[in-house]
């Protein structure tokens, strides 16, 4: 256990990816069985521990603490786990038999009945320091929280075993916690476990962006590009699941495509919200973010905001691997499956008919609607790849809108960027003359326009709220983005969709900066 | 009578040198002969009237001494005698051995006027060796770059300093320039803090598998830039509670602080049993909370420009 609070305290912070990686990859190395396999159930979210709510950790303070001492500090700390944790010193030490191993506690937990359960929890607490103590609670009361996602930590248990992770991926589903066959497969003990009958995920194939270049539309057909969310649906006889582009598992935020769904295979495409002002076409991203980062969902959700996946290519029909197809087969195996599947939650992606390259640039300028963010160009000879693979897939985004704002507040970046001030909130001036931030952005800039930015915000603060510094409202940047929607979160009512930096207007007056009615205009 | 006045006055009583306690601008201040020595580093005052722990005046028939506080490097109670009623006032203080400073004295006393800066139940700081070893390791792990220690200037970043000394490290420590002179200072008071080298200035592959100790204020500021790829520590009790870790960006969080954790707060209370207890400064509401809950008489004093959180 004390290996695994350590973990589990090291990964809150670090920032850097690769690290959390290998801190990761570390422990599964130099853990033994079965306390790595939970270790890496519990980062991967594939640990559940029934016997424990959230309230009892609740009741076990109130027992133990005053309430009015309770309160002050859980205040101060923010978090009713951490503060039990780091309270719990305060209490008569108990000496009773030494830190125990995360197998046994999870062994017990599991165990336990849930009357128990309370004074069993108290009696572990008592044989932790607080590192430990904060790691029982975690698991026990199911959330983690420290930034790691399934895919990282299956990539983590790759990098430790020199493994493929599209290997570990292959039989993550059809393995249960703590994962034995797989360690012995890893540490080269036995066969690769048999992946069955579990539906699992296949990694994406990556369009580069075509910026200036042409292609010939003999070769490569063209598609929308959607703005939805790229979504792999996989469906063995047992079980479908839904991937999101990390390869993270995301069939509980939108059970209703798993139920729908009918037929065994692997399919790709995009996750969109049908809209009823779009009449019953795809929605903006904007609808589509209701939905996005739960666990769960609730009827009148899906009920708000119907999803539906614009399929645009098949790997798998039944057991019949097609990735090592040329496109235009797998189109065809495509039609033929899809015309299978309810109407109502699954359409095929159009192929856009163009004379040519020029004709298909005419089209795409003329779009504009909600979901669109630009074409695909994919080459019809190409088969499906992972990654991204040079003259195969381009992605051509339509000509990104562009407004010039007045700068307001900047803030530090993290990580490498940690001294410099490198997130900027920009504005549009309103009818009233005053100036309402429109948006945030981070990138677009070299490293010398950057310490440039950050040399004007350190010479031209006139507050501080914290970490952000308010500036002179005298800097223009011209902002690049894709799109505008409505927004009420913000006070000018808008919110752009992937805004960056794209020039810096030094000679620019801040007066003459756009409005935000200008702004409203553009709302696709 | 004035002690750590935050105005202008004719006479101060200073119980130590940090900035929230000791200003500049007095008629003439009592303290011990350290503080008075970091006050005229500071801000270059005359030297006052020392004052060594111990010793003792009478002024209009009130008996003031001072005695040790244990905070950081000349820190002292103060001591107030008058027809039999004794009144200590702690300053800040901790029970920790430190070091670079005298043990806190325990003061029998009527009315015990004291801080409560960690006041709070979730605040118990580990013992100063699993911290130490927690930077190095810190060090060992990261070879090519350095570990940047943010550390207060006066006190905090000398007993860091001597506590790795401690710790058997005898490499030379990389010192921010803004802390040079105290560094100096403390030397000078017999504290020995081993070589140090100033940053400023030099290559950062002199600076490789080193430790660097600079002021909070300096942590994400342009000056890092100079270092070779800084994993970032902090040395503070905040350092306790995660989210305040993260905020501030600390990477590395030590939980090292010159002021009494709870138990020390609660057990000097418990040792002294003074018939009145006043809470000058900190999380006073708790402390306060615990007199109540131990028939104790305590009130919250709500000093005005107390606390400053890098202090930690």
């Amino acid at each position: 256990m004390e290996r695994f609070a350590e973990l589990l305290d090291n990964l809150v912070y670090t920032r850097s990816r690769d690290r959390k990686i290998a801190l990761i990859a570390g422990y599964l190395r130099e853990t033994p069985d079965p306390d790595r396999g939970w270790a890496l159930a519990a980062l991967a979210g594939t640990l559940s521990i029934a016997t424990v709510k959230n309230n009892a950790i609740r009741n076990m303070a109130d027992e133990r603490f005053d309430p009015a001492l309770f309160r002050m500090s859980r205040d101060y700390v923010g978090d009713t786990a951490e503060t039990v944790a780091l309270m719990w010193d305060q209490l008569p030490h108990v000496d009773s038999g030494g830190s125990p191993k995360l197998g046994e506690v999870i062994e017990l937990l599991n165990n336990a009945s849930r009357a128990r359960a309370p004074s069993l929890l108290a009696e572990l607490m008592d044989r932790l320091d607080a590192k430990g103590r904060f790691a029982l609670l975690k698991l026990a009361s199911g959330g983690l929280r420290v930034g790691i996602s399934a895919r990282l930590a299956k990539t983590a248990f790759a990098q430790a075993f020199d493994k493929q992770v599209d290997d570990v991926e292959e039989v993550w589903h059809a393995l249960r916690p703590p994962y034995a066959e797989l360690f012995a497969w890893g540490e080269g003990r036995s066969e690769r476990p048999d992946p069955a009958e579990s539906a699992f995920f296949r990694p994406f194939m990556l369009a580069h962006p075509l910026d200036d270049g042409s292609v010939d539309l003999a070769d490569f057909a063209a598609e929308w590009k959607w703005d939805g969310i790229r979504i792999q649906i996989a469906a063995t006889d047992r079980e479908v699941r839904l991937f999101s582009r990390g390869g993270d598992e995301v069939t509980g935020a939108f059970p209703e495509i798993a139920e729908a769904f009918s037929g065994i295979g692997v399919l790709d495409g995009e996750l969109l919200v049908r809209g009823e002002v779009q009449g019953g076409e795809a929605a903006s991203f904007n609808a589509l973010q209701q939905r996005l980062g739960r666990k769960t969902v609730t009827a009148a959700m899906q009920a708000e905001y119907p999803v539906f996946v614009r399929l645009y290519d098949i790997l798998f029909d039944h057991a019949e691997d097609l990735r090592g197809l040329p496109w235009s087969a797998r189109r065809d195996r495509l039609e033929h499956f899809a015309a299978r599947l309810d109407p109502a939650r699954f359409d095929l992606s159009t192929i856009i008919d163009a004379r040519d390259f020029e004709h298909l640039g005419e089209i795409r300028a003329g779009s504009r609607e909600a979901a669109i963010e630009g074409v695909m160009l994919k080459r019809k000879d190409s088969p499906y790849v992972a990654g991204r693979r040079v003259g195969l897939w381009y992605k051509w985004k339509r000509e990104p809108l562009v407004a010039d704002c007045v700068m307001m507040y900047a803030q530090r970046g993290s990580g490498k960027r940690s001294s410099y001030y490198s997130d900027y909130t920009f504005g549009c001036w309103a009818d009233d003359g005053t100036l309402l931030p429109v948006g945030k952005a981070y990138s677009g800039f070299s490293d010398e326009e950057l310490k440039w930015l950050d040399r004007f915000v350190r010479n031209n603060t006139v507050a501080r709220f914290g970490p952000v510094r308010e500036v002179e409202k005298s800097l223009v940047l011209e902002v690049a983005f894709d799109a505008v929607h409505e927004s009420k979160r913000h006070k000018s009512g808008i919110a752009m969709r992937f805004p960056r930096i794209s020039r810096l207007r030094r000679d620019k007056p801040a007066e003459e900066a756009d409005m935000v009615e200008t702004l409203r205009g553009m709302i696709g | 009578m004035w002690i750590d006045p935050s105005i202008p006055v004719a006479r101060a009583l200073v119980t130590h040198g940090h900035a929230d306690h000791a200003r500049g601008g007095h008629g003439s201040v009592w303290a011990t002969p350290e503080t008075l020595a970091i006050m005229a580093l500071r801000y270059g005052t005359d030297m006052g009237t020392p004052v060594a722990y111990g010793d003792g005046m009478d002024e209009r028939g009130v008996r003031i001494s001072f005695h040790p506080a244990g905070h950081v490097l000349g820190s002292a109670q103060i001591l107030l005698e008058h027809a039999g009623e004794r009144v200590v006032v702690t300053g800040d203080y901790k029970r920790r051995a430190d070091p670079t400073c005298a043990p806190f004295e325990p003061v029998p006393c009527d009315i015990f006027i004291t801080e409560a800066t960690f006041g709070l139940p979730v605040f118990t700081h580990p013992p100063i060796e699993e911290e130490m070893a927690k930077l190095l390791d810190g060090r060992g792990a990261n070879p090519d770059g350095c570990v940047l220690v943010g550390a207060y200037a006066l006190g905090k970043a000398q007993r860091v300093i001597a506590e790795l000394r401690r710790a058997g490290y005898d490499e030379p420590i990389f010192l921010h320039g803004a802390m040079q002179r105290m560094c100096e200072l403390y030397a000078g008071h017999g504290i020995d803090l081993g070589e140090l080298i100033v940053a400023t200035g030099l290559p950062k592959a002199a600076m490789r598998g080193g430790i660097v100790v600079a002021p909070p204020s300096a942590l994400n500021d342009r000056w890092t830039r100079r270092l070779p790829d800084p994993v970032t520590a902090m040395a503070s009790g905040w350092m306790r509670v995660r989210q305040r870790a993260r905020q501030k960006n600390v990477e590395l969080p030590l939980v090292i602080s010159d002021h009494a954790d709870w138990t020390e707060l609660t057990s000097t209370l418990s040792e002294l049993r003074p018939t009145e207890t006043w809470i000058t400064h900190g999380r006073t509401d708790a402390l306060q909370r615990w007199c109540e809950l131990h028939q104790m008489k305590a009130r919250a004093l709500d000093l005005v420009g107390r606390e400053d959180e890098d202090e930690g």
